[in-house]
């Protein structure tokens, strides 16, 4: 299992939990399986996430491996300018 | 991008400052601008814009644009017959071209394309648009009230708490900890509200472009844009075509500082085109750019920091409220993200806001949303350590986030550099130079992320041993001679032997916008892996021609040599030598690579301004600036050198004197330079960039993006020092003479 901290206000969709946990070896699992097992944070999941996994920021990389050691946070999808 | 990319190693090329290859096209005018193309038979197109700041549109008459002559296409929301798929680029196309409503001063509600520009302007006076004025807002807290006009019904998101107006869109709260429990620990709060105006970002050239679409059903487009993929994919989803079928081709860009990350003329010219069958031209002048271009958001922000006597923060609280205009856009969050991000925290807690106003939509503008944020937070540290008397730069120290710290915004950090930028600034001469009369030294730190992205690369080896590279990025910040250098070095030939261009969309795949501080970063990522596969394949055919394995030639400044005495006697082959018999070894060269590259590091900065401030009239002069930044790896130290210089003006300009004014009926007061002013070379001393190079451990040189947070800290360093000369905390910007006076005399 992966622990996933939300930030606070999504925190507010999933019962109020700041860490949950889900079943997944990459993004693409992890993605999946918090829309399946949280369907209150499926708006934002849609709206677009990133990931940042031990402290590097992800948007799309499906593949990226994530293990049960992992720190994974979930944060609003970034953008620059 | 999972493991680390960065190998050390001495650099030939990168670290030099050779000639930048566009410097000799545009300072002779031949570099080819938005506006500077034209085809035969090119048609001018003007958008008819709304005067008022909210109105339902009733009605549109264009029969009588139609029939003038030299008219050729009129068009109307009710043209664009495609609904885009996702809500974003519904909202730009609602942006470009209004629909049941004008959401500002400025909007576009209709669009003609003409002869010549007179008739053009004619038959927009000919267009007779019935409008239903409503009550406006251009107020951020204004908008938040639940009796505030509303812009969209049922667009606000389930993060928002009942009560407010629906003009709120989002709430994103971010922080751990607890920060009751934190404050009752503190020795010392300060909590302070802070408002900014909105900027913008200021750009020289106005947007531009040319659109042709034929009968059947391709087009091309030249624009000014900072991503010409993304105006490709955009405005292939507003017309209903296949992206395939339209291609972009990328003019020089005179700035964009994110102002030019999406799309306003483009899909109207491409419809007017549609519609006449011709070409059409379309350049915005300076007025349209100002009030119906980007312009960043303004806001209202408040601060709380608890500290104990020792300048240890106990708590942080920030609640970061952002108008973003008429449509959604995410500067708040980022705002809450970013504010508290170079602090180790216990207990913290920042909530961003996103509001909608009657404004043009908001644009981001380098790092969005974290100078604001940047502004707000470090006026307090600045307060705290004049409270505390204690040196501000000791007082970051003391709080300082580094590797380990729990960020803000929530992961671990890596290892970073802020600490190494704070103490860059304490040992440079500029802390401890005395100050004059009515002068007064500000610091401050800002922190942005820094993104990578889809990018492709290819890189041919030419028959003359001359190697050209082409990538997809609109060079705006030095690209092509940073993809210039990193290819010289890592095949080991020399710079002039490389020509670097920006390819049209159908040249190369997916590219990413050049925003985020991302193409150093990923373009060179991919820029070296390109070159490093045609190495392999010049190896290869060393091999062959030698009747050795491949595995037996390496590659050493520039030519295949054999790995070692075991692999046979040879003299190296050169790139020159390997090229110049390519059909006789098995054809072309090139090498190419496409990638993701994501994990890019997270960047931090240090400013220090000296400001004297007139006491009488309440004019501030920057008499001294230094910026501390680190860059990884500095390619082209002018370019990055630039980069933190003109971070700097820009949050000069923002600090001191632009704003965006509004009447009371809603409308821009100040769309042109002369009334919105921006800060001239007289108006600012030598800004003295100083290069940290940290190795970013993502990129094969240890590169980071520095585009972006350069204008974080430069807002609260300029405020910073204003306040200490003016013996005045200033909390709204920007501290134009009038304001700055006023707050002299009241205090």
């Amino acid at each position: 299992m992966v622990t996933v901290t939300l930030w606070g206000s999504l925190a507010d969709l999933a019962g109020g939990q700041r860490n949950i946990e889900v079943e997944a070896k990459n993004l693409r699992e992890l993605l999946t399986a918090l829309d399946k097992d949280y369907p209150a944070l499926r708006p934002q999941l849609e709206r677009g996430v990133s990931v940042s996994i031990d402290g590097k920021i992800y948007n799309d990389s499906w593949f990226q491996p994530i293990t049960e050691s992992s720190e994974v946070v979930l944060l609003n999808r970034l953008e620059g300018g | 991008m999972a493991k680390d990319e960065f190998t050390p190693r001495t650099f030939k090329v990168v670290g030099t400052r050779p000639p930048r290859p566009d410097g000799l096209d545009k300072v002779t005018g031949r570099a080819r601008y938005g506006a500077d193309m034209s085809a035969p038979g090119m048609l001018i197109g003007l958008c008819l814009r709304s005067p008022h700041a909210h109105a339902r549109i009733k009605s549109i008459d264009t029969s009588a644009a139609e029939a003038m002559k030299g008219v050729k296409a009129v068009v109307t929301r009710a043209d664009f017959t495609t609904t885009p798929e996702d809500q974003g680029t519904r909202d730009i196309l609602d942006n470009v071209m209004a629909g049941e409503k004008a959401l500002y001063d400025g909007h576009t509600v209709a669009a003609v394309a003409a002869t010549s520009r007179s008739v053009a302007r004619a038959a927009l006076k000919a267009i007779k648009v019935e409008y239903e004025v409503l009550p406006h807002v251009v107020d951020v807290d204004e908008a938040m009230k639940p009796d505030a006009p509303v812009l969209h019904e049922g667009r606000q998101q389930e993060s928002v708490p009942k009560g407010y107006s629906q003009n709120v869109l989002a709430r994103s709260q971010y922080g751990h900890g607890d920060i009751e429990a934190g404050f009752k620990k503190a020795d010392i709060i300060v909590e302070r509200s802070f408002t900014t105006a909105a900027t913008h970002q200021g750009y020289i050239e106005p947007h531009a472009c040319l659109a042709t679409m034929g009968n059947d059903g391709q087009g091309d487009l030249w624009c000014c844009t900072q991503g010409h993929y993304m105006v490709r994919n955009t405005c292939s989803a507003i017309l209903g075509m296949d992206a395939g079928r339209l291609k972009v081709t990328a003019s020089e860009i005179g700035g964009g500082f994110g102002g030019k990350t999406t799309v306003f003329l483009e899909p109207v010219a491409l419809m007017l085109s549609k519609k006449a069958g011709k070409p059409v031209k379309m350049t915005m002048s300076r007025d349209e750019v100002l009030r119906a271009s980007g312009p960043t958001a303004s806001t209202s922000i408040d601060i709380k920091i608890g500290m104990t006597k020792e300048g240890k923060i106990t708590a942080a609280q920030g609640e970061f409220r952002y108008q973003s205009g008429a449509f959604y856009a995410m500067n708040g969050a980022l705002g809450a993200m970013c504010g508290f991000a170079p602090y180790d925290l216990e207990n913290l807690q920042s909530v961003g806001w996103e509001v909608v106003t009657n404004r043009p939509k908001a644009a981001a503008y380098r790092a969005p949303g974290a100078p604001m944020a940047a502004f707000a937070v470090e006026s307090v540290m600045d307060e705290l350590a004049k409270e505390l008397d204690m040196d501000p730069i000791e007082l970051r120290l003391k709080n300082a986030a580094e590797e380990g710290t729990k960020s803000a915004y929530g992961p671990t950090y890596p290892a970073i550099g802020l600490k190494a930028t704070l103490e860059a600034a304490k040992a440079h001469p500029h802390w401890s130079a005395p100050l004059g009369k009515n002068q007064g030294r500000g610091l401050a730190c800002g922190f942005w992320f820094n993104f990578g992205g889809d990018t492709c690369v290819s890189l041919m080896i030419n028959p003359d041993g001359t190697v050209s590279l082409s990538e997809g990025n609109p060079d705006i910040g030095g690209s092509r001679a940073a993809m210039t250098m990193m290819a010289a070095e890592e095949l080991g030939i020399p710079y002039e032997h490389v020509r670097t261009v920006i390819a049209d969309t159908a040249t190369l795949g997916q590219n990413e916008v050049t925003d985020g501080s991302r193409v150093t970063f990923a373009v060179g990522l991919a820029t070296i892996k390109a070159a490093r596969h045609a190495i392999e394949i010049m190896k290869t055919r060393a091999a062959a021609t030698w009747g050795i394995e491949p595995d037996a030639v390496e590659w050493v400044d520039g030519a295949a040599q054999p790995a070692g005495p075991n692999a046979g006697k040879f003299p190296p082959m050169t790139l020159k030598e390997i090229a110049a018999i390519a059909s006789n070894t098995g054809g072309p060269i090139a090498g190419h690579h496409e990638v993701n590259a994501e994990g890019a590091g997270v960047s931090f900065g240090t400013h220090i301004a000296d400001t004297e401030v007139d006491p009488e009239t309440g004019a501030v002069k920057v008499v001294r600036y230094t910026v501390f930044q680190d860059a990884g790896k500095a390619v082209h130290p002018d370019y990055v050198e630039g980069q933190l210089q003109g971070g700097a003006v820009q949050g000069i300009g923002w600090a001191l004197n632009e704003e965006y004014i509004y009447g009371k009926d809603g409308t821009l007061q100040n769309a042109g330079y002369l009334d919105y002013r921006i800060p001239v070379a007289s108006d600012l001393p030598m800004i003295e960039p100083v290069i940290l190079e940290i190795p970013n451990p993502g990129h094969p040189y240890g590169v980071r993006g520095v585009g972006e947070t350069g204008i974080v800290p430069p807002l609260a360093t300029l405020a910073n020092a204003v306040s200490r000369a003016a013996g005045v905390r200033m909390t709204s910007l920007p501290m134009s003479p009038p304001k700055l006076l006023a707050a002299i005399k009241a205090s």
